[in-house]
């Protein structure tokens, strides 16, 4: 039985205009966080992923803008929030972390500064306080001599450790949600495990749900309870992970597999999907996959399918799974063209 | 930091020899034997031989020139031509105008220009932003001369709140420093405008917002003092016009000040006072700099840091 969701994102759309016409950056998402759990949000760039994220804080810039869903937070629509609302609850309800921590911090602000904001922007909390807390905070994200590093600059830290500032600033505050936005991408392998062991512990410690956004299905793996595939601004397929690994039904989530290599089954060559992401406006209008779908007929490329439970705790948005297919009643998703 | 202004201070020497052989050849390379208009064009050669050697034309060129830098370190830049009262007996009661009419412009240009700047950049695309940036592209294409010379008209004569010339009264001195504030202000709008929508869509930002901080400290704390870096840069350069520009303001305005002198004694060829005033133009212009410079990395603590 899933637990109570923290969060629930549904039919979320968020659209860039531009000039009059409008890109549909994330076109109808749907997923949930339960309560003190992962979830995965893994796509290809351009899938949607980080504007879905950035649209739960209400963080999209011109000319992008929201135009419709709900983000429903322990039972309140944050879409409904005023802009004062929504600043309580960012960085202290909901925090968010990103991928490029070179440039996400202000180079004009020592380290000490940059979380005491925190403090006092929410809690009140003054600078010597503050310093204290900020202190506690990174020696918490496993910084060394965190006195010192205290009135450092960020350009005097490397990347894993700017990356592990971040993450202070973000949980300063202790949020029941954390947002990390491809936080592994931008750094060397060795620290990437690190960084993604850190946000696991302080996971447990403060009991918080983490959405973690990637496009490394390793990472997944190592993180998350719940997984949501996102393919042309919209979820393709959501499971829990253990059962999207064993069983992934959508020809895309297969595809992602099919690309990945395995130490737990026998693969002579990795297969890639074919093609790449049409561009917003040579999206089908049916099945967003259906252009680079190995198995897609007329009716996918024509019509858009809805996302169906498939189990509980399970949906998934392909015609294969519908009473409505017309296609190969052979296909077996799971196992295609595989070539040991 | 300390280490820097001693650095920067060392680097000034060659700076200003470089400026003071300048300063020194315009003398020599201006057409005319000075000692020749002095006595004027019929006088006997004993006499402007007596000149030359009472003014040390005649000895060489480098000895003339260590002479010179002796002198000026005193401050002691000779006399007159027209009246023989000692060079620094001229600029004494003008520098003190020249100098307020630049600082008073400066900060001028500098409020005008970060506040239209800063609400351009926060409002883009809208009214007010295309209007400011409109009325900025003017400030900028205007003369001052001539802005200076439509004040008077409007101002003064037409509708008569300030006073058309002087200097001293709070009255006599808005004017001017309208008149030569806004060229700068102008182009620090425009630039803080640029800088800010610049440093606004960096990542930074982002994260500043993310935090739940207001849109206010976003803008004066994590924006601001970011966009201000290149800024500085053009106020800085900014200053050497600024200080051309009180010669024409001083002019229109017939304020006493170093401007002024110097277009009067470059009509009467009074040498002398030309070379004293360009020189501690230069070396003002020069401190400036090193002011600006030491602002930019109060500013970018990575440069200090490097």
């Amino acid at each position: 039985m899933q637990s109570e969701s923290i969060l629930k994102v549904k039919d979320l759309k968020t659209s860039f205009f531009d000039e009059g016409n409008e890109i549909k950056a994330v076109d109808g998402v749907t997923f949930d966080v339960p309560q003190g759990k992962t979830l995965g949000i893994v796509g290809e760039s351009g899938s949607g992923k980080s504007i879905s994220a950035l649209s739960i804080l209400q963080l999209i810039d011109e000319p992008g803008k929201i135009i419709g869903g709900e983000v429903i937070f322990k039972g309140k629509n944050l879409l409904e929030n005023s802009d004062k609302e929504m600043r309580k609850i960012r960085g202290n309800q909901i925090s968010m972390i990103f991928q490029e921590p070179m440039t996400s911090l202000n180079p004009t602000q020592t380290v000490g500064q940059q979380i005491r904001e925190a403090y006092k922007t929410h809690q009140g909390i003054g600078k010597k306080e503050g310093n204290k807390k900020a202190i506690e905070m990174l020696k918490t994200v496993g910084i060394p001599s965190p006195e010192r590093r205290i009135d450092q600059y960020p350009f005097e830290l490397s990347g894993g450790m700017r990356q592990r500032v971040m993450i202070a600033m973000a949980l300063a505050c202790k949020p029941e949600l954390l947002i990390a936005d491809e936080p592994t991408t931008a750094l060397d392998v060795t620290i990437q495990a690190q960084i993604i062991e850190l946000i696991k512990e302080l996971q447990k410690d403060l009991g918080m749900s983490v959405i973690m956004i990637t496009h490394d299905l390793g990472v997944i793996a190592e993180t998350c309870d719940y997984v949501a595939v996102m393919y042309g601004g919209k979820v393709v397929e959501y499971r829990d992970v253990i059962t999207l690994f064993k069983d992934p039904k959508h020809p895309y989530t297969v595809g992602l597999l099919n690309s990945l290599p395995r130490h737990d089954i026998e693969q002579e060559e990795l297969i890639p999907i074919k093609g790449t992401v049409p561009s917003p406006d040579e999206m089908p209008a049916g099945c967003r996959f259906a252009s680079r779908c190995p198995f897609a007929t007329e009716h996918c490329f024509v019509n858009l399918p809805e996302l169906i439970d498939i189990e509980e705790n399970g949906q998934i948005r392909c015609w294969i799974y519908t009473d409505e297919w017309d296609g190969d009643q052979e296909v077996k998703v799971y196992e295609p063209e595989r070539t040991s | 930091m300390t280490t820097y202004i001693i650095r920067r201070l060392l680097q000034l020497i060659p700076v200003l020899i470089g400026v003071s052989i300048l300063v020194f050849s315009l003398m020599h390379l201006t057409p005319g034997n000075p000692a020749l208009i002095l006595a004027g064009e019929h006088a006997p050669p004993e006499t402007i031989r007596a000149i030359e050697k009472r003014l040390g034309l005649d000895q060489p060129l480098h000895i003339q020139y260590f002479d010179f830098l002796k002198n000026a370190v005193q401050l002691e830049f000779g006399t007159s031509m027209r009246d023989r009262l000692p060079v620094i007996d001229h600029i004494k009661p003008r520098i003190g105008t020249t100098i307020a009419l630049a600082i008073y412009s400066t900060i001028f240009s500098i409020f005008f220009g970060l506040i239209i700047g800063i609400i351009s950049a926060v409002r883009k695309y809208s009214f007010s932003d295309i209007s400011l940036m409109i009325i900025a592209l003017f400030g900028l294409s205007m003369p001052n001369f001539w802005l200076g010379i439509i004040l008077i008209q409007f101002f003064s004569l037409k509708l008569g709140w300030f006073p058309p010339s002087g200097w001293g009264e709070l009255s006599q001195i808005v004017m001017p420093v309208i008149t030569l504030g806004t060229a700068g202000a102008a182009i620090i709008a425009r630039m803080t405008r640029s800088s800010m929508l610049e440093v606004i869509s960096q990542d930074y930002i982002r994260t500043a917002r993310a935090k739940g901080v207001s849109e206010r400290i976003v803008i004066y704390r994590h924006a601001l003092k970011n966009a201000l870096i290149p800024v500085v840069t053009i106020v800085g350069l900014q200053f050497g016009g600024l200080l051309a520009g009180t010669v024409l303001t001083e002019s229109v305005f017939a304020i006493n000040g170093m401007g002024k002198l110097v277009v009067d004694s470059i009509t009467a060829r009074d040498f002398p006072i030309v070379q004293a005033c360009v020189l501690i133009i230069a070396v003002i212009f020069v401190f400036v700099n090193l002011i600006v410079d030491i602002t930019y990395r109060v500013l970018n603590k990575r440069i200090e840091l490097d």
